[in-house]
């Protein structure tokens, strides 16, 4: 038998029909939906006669377009969003699917709940009608976004009808240096190889400097690869993942865990694998980063400065002009002089407890610069009860930033939390898009040690100038 | 869904790289519960100013264009994330063929769910094509799915690829999920197996 890649094991493990021209249908063991892309899936069915085929193996969370103030349990004052969010609490108790409520302690981002609860598991297959469902790949699971019309496809039949994809290899390899994280590594990566570079593939991370990293990262790590244009991101499953999942509420118990471990043990892929395309990059080189433009492959290392349109070549010519005129950025400025308005900490990239308390190692002592909005958004109401307990939460706020109730808050601005106009905001978000964050707003991609360097002095600043 | 045979309309040409989700279709448009009605939305921030009036230099507002048919864009179309309100819009819009060098998988694949063609082709074809779309109330192009081809206003014809079961899907308008469902047995195998051997999951 010929060697497989980890994407191919679970892909083989998961087909229940090969047409020839090799179109498949492919199970899916979980299927996370929260309130903006399932409505008029949920109505479909309705309207065709369809009942869920597996609802215990669905998830409901409502978490775009919650508020993030404490008084959002007293009702979502946007009347578009309540309507949301109450048709995912009619819908998943219609159809007998578990909700995590915005009442109840779990409830979060999506893509943080599901490893939180113990979801997510190696080997499994995850979809979800969010791009950043690669987030679960972390665990060697396959998972990634798909649209409502496939929502509704997963609802009723817990298949989806796919094409493979081709197997991509990034390798990662030797010691970060210090002030250099997941985000740092991730953002690298698709500054080298573009937001299409990955397009057509799903990626699997591998190498020493990948193998290091905690969960948290790993999961920051995966949470991009739909920025760099793959179907998914993948790692495979270690000690530390077995870790992370054992004891969770939803993870295998007793005798089911033994023959679990010893399943996950072989999801990883074989000596001598192909993959279609590899990149290979040295992780003593990579810097803390930041992004300028309005694309996410726009990275620069933080002590760089603001490029010309005339550095591109094609159609990026003129992306990098619109993008420059719409961050209001002239070439040659030193990134690290760009001064910022707000800070914001949160997301499905760099909402985890791993990043509180990073922020807070980084404030130790320091404050946020006078005029600055600094808000800190975890990822869970799970995250928060944690950074109250250890401590964090507290430090953070003595040192002046919000702190907020879950939700994807700042990263979408599809609740109130959004950019003003011309706001210039050091995100831990994933996306830089024109628009994203808020009408107008200026939006720099980066990790959550650099985010909180900008907070204490008010520009982009490379975090290790501060230590 | 909708059969897509062969579509003659005007093409407008939109030379941008990169085109994410988040310009075809604004985060604030997707709190709607339905399908319809997004395509007065479709590209709003390039659309419409603040107040709402149209910005007479984007593309979908140039007499010409205002009934566009075909879409002509850069590289990397439908970025970003999976709101298929992304081609909710476009198809509201009138829209139902996007020609580009490239697009986004999960863009790509929600086009077909909705009875939109999206057609990649080599850089040089796009290039010639946004050229031939450039000329306004010329700009009628046609596209056969059944043969593959795109007729431009000179009568020059290019040749697209198209996955196979996506094609019948799209000619014959068929609805995934009744042609999944009759292949329900083979799903109930397939659970049993993995019931067996994955119990936990």
């Amino acid at each position: 038998m010929s060697p497989k890649t980890l994407y191919d094991k679970i892909w083989d493990e998961h087909v229940v029909h090969e047409a020839e021209d090799g179109t498949c249908l492919l199970y899916i063991d979980r299927h996370l939906v929260h309130e903006v892309t399932s409505p008029q899936a949920f109505e479909g069915l309705r309207m065709a006669g369809r009942t869920p085929r597996a609802p215990e193996k669905t998830i409901a969370v409502p978490d775009h377009n919650v508020p993030t103030d404490p008084t959002r349990v007293d009702g979502i004052k946007d009347e578009q969003s309540r309507i949301q969010v109450e048709a995912l609490r009619a819908n998943a108790k219609e159809f007998g699917i578990e909700m995590y409520d915005v009442d109840d302690n779990r409830q979060g981002i999506v893509h943080i709940i599901g490893p939180e609860q113990g979801w997510t598991q190696p080997g499994m297959t995850i979809v979800c009608g969010d791009s950043h469902t690669a987030t679960h790949g972390a665990f060697g699971a396959l998972a990634h976004g798909i649209g409502t019309s496939e929502v509704e496809h997963v609802l009723a039949t817990q298949t989806l009808i796919q094409q493979k994809s081709k197997n991509m290899l990034v390798k990662v390899e030797g010691t970060l240096p210090p002030g250099v994280t997941a985000k740092d590594i991730t953002l690298t990566i698709i500054g080298r190889t573009g937001t299409a570079g990955g397009t057509g593939h799903v990626i699997e991370y591998a190498g020493s400097a990948i193998r290091e990293l905690s969960m948290e990262g790993r999961m920051t790590v995966c949470n991009m690869a739909i920025e760099g244009g793959a179907r998914a991101g993948l790692i495979a499953p270690d000690e530390k993942t077995f870790e992370y999942v054992k004891g969770r509420p939803h993870a295998p118990k007793g005798a089911q865990w033994e023959m679990a471990v010893e399943y996950w043990k072989s999801m990883r892929s074989d000596e001598g694998a192909h993959y279609d395309k590899v990149v290979e990059i040295d992780a003593s080189e990579i810097t803390p980063v930041v992004t300028w433009g309005t694309s996410p492959e726009d990275v620069l290392p933080i002590d760089g400065s603001v490029p010309s349109p005339e550095d591109f070549q094609g159609g990026k010519v003129d992306a990098a002009r619109r993008a420059l005129e719409y961050m209001g950025l002239e070439p040659g400025t030193r990134l690290s002089d760009i001064e910022i308005d707000t800070v914001f900490i949160g997301s499905c990239t760099n909402g985890r407890i791993e990043d509180l308390r990073e922020v807070a190692r980084i404030m130790e002592g320091k404050k946020v610069k006078d005029g600055l909005r600094a808000m800190i958004v975890p990822g869970s109401g799970m995250v928060r009860l944690q950074a109250e307990e250890e401590g964090i939460a507290q430090k953070l706020q003595d040192a002046g930033f919000e702190w907020r109730m879950a939700g994807c808050s700042m990263c979408l601005g599809m609740n109130p939390d959004q950019l003003a106009p011309g706001e210039r905001c050091a995100s831990t978000s994933n996306r830089n898009f024109e628009g994203r964050q808020g009408y107008k707003g200026r939006t720099h991609l980066m990790s959550p040690a650099m985010a909180a360097a900008a907070a204490i002095t008010g520009r982009l600043t490379d975090v290790r100038d501060l230590a | 869904m909708e059969k897509f045979e062969t579509l003659t309309g005007i093409a407008a040409p939109l030379p941008l790289v990169n085109v994410d989700t988040d310009m075809i279709i604004p985060k604030q448009f997707l709190k709607t519960i339905k399908r319809s009605g997004l395509g007065v939305n479709l590209f709003d921030e390039m659309r419409y100013d603040r107040e709402g009036n149209e910005n007479p230099d984007f593309v979908l507002n140039q007499p010409a264009y205002r009934d566009a048919d075909i879409l002509i864009s850069g590289e990397n179309f439908g970025c970003g994330s999976s709101r298929e309100h992304a081609p909710w819009a476009i198809k509201d819009f009138g829209i139902r063929c996007v020609i580009a060098p490239s697009f986004a998988d999960i863009f790509f694949n929600n086009c077909f769910k909705n009875g939109i063609l999206p057609i990649a082709l080599p850089q040089e074809q796009v290039d010639l094509l946004m050229k031939e779309a450039e000329k306004g109330q010329n700009a009628r192009m046609t596209v056969d799915l059944e043969n593959q081809t795109i007729t431009t206003p000179d009568g020059t014809q290019v040749t697209f690829d198209v996955d196979p079961f996506r094609k019948r899907c799209l000619m014959e308008g068929l609805d995934d999920i009744g042609l999944t469902l009759e292949k329900g047995a083979a799903i109930d195998t397939f659970e049993s197996g993995a019931q067996a051997t994955r119990p936990w999951m």
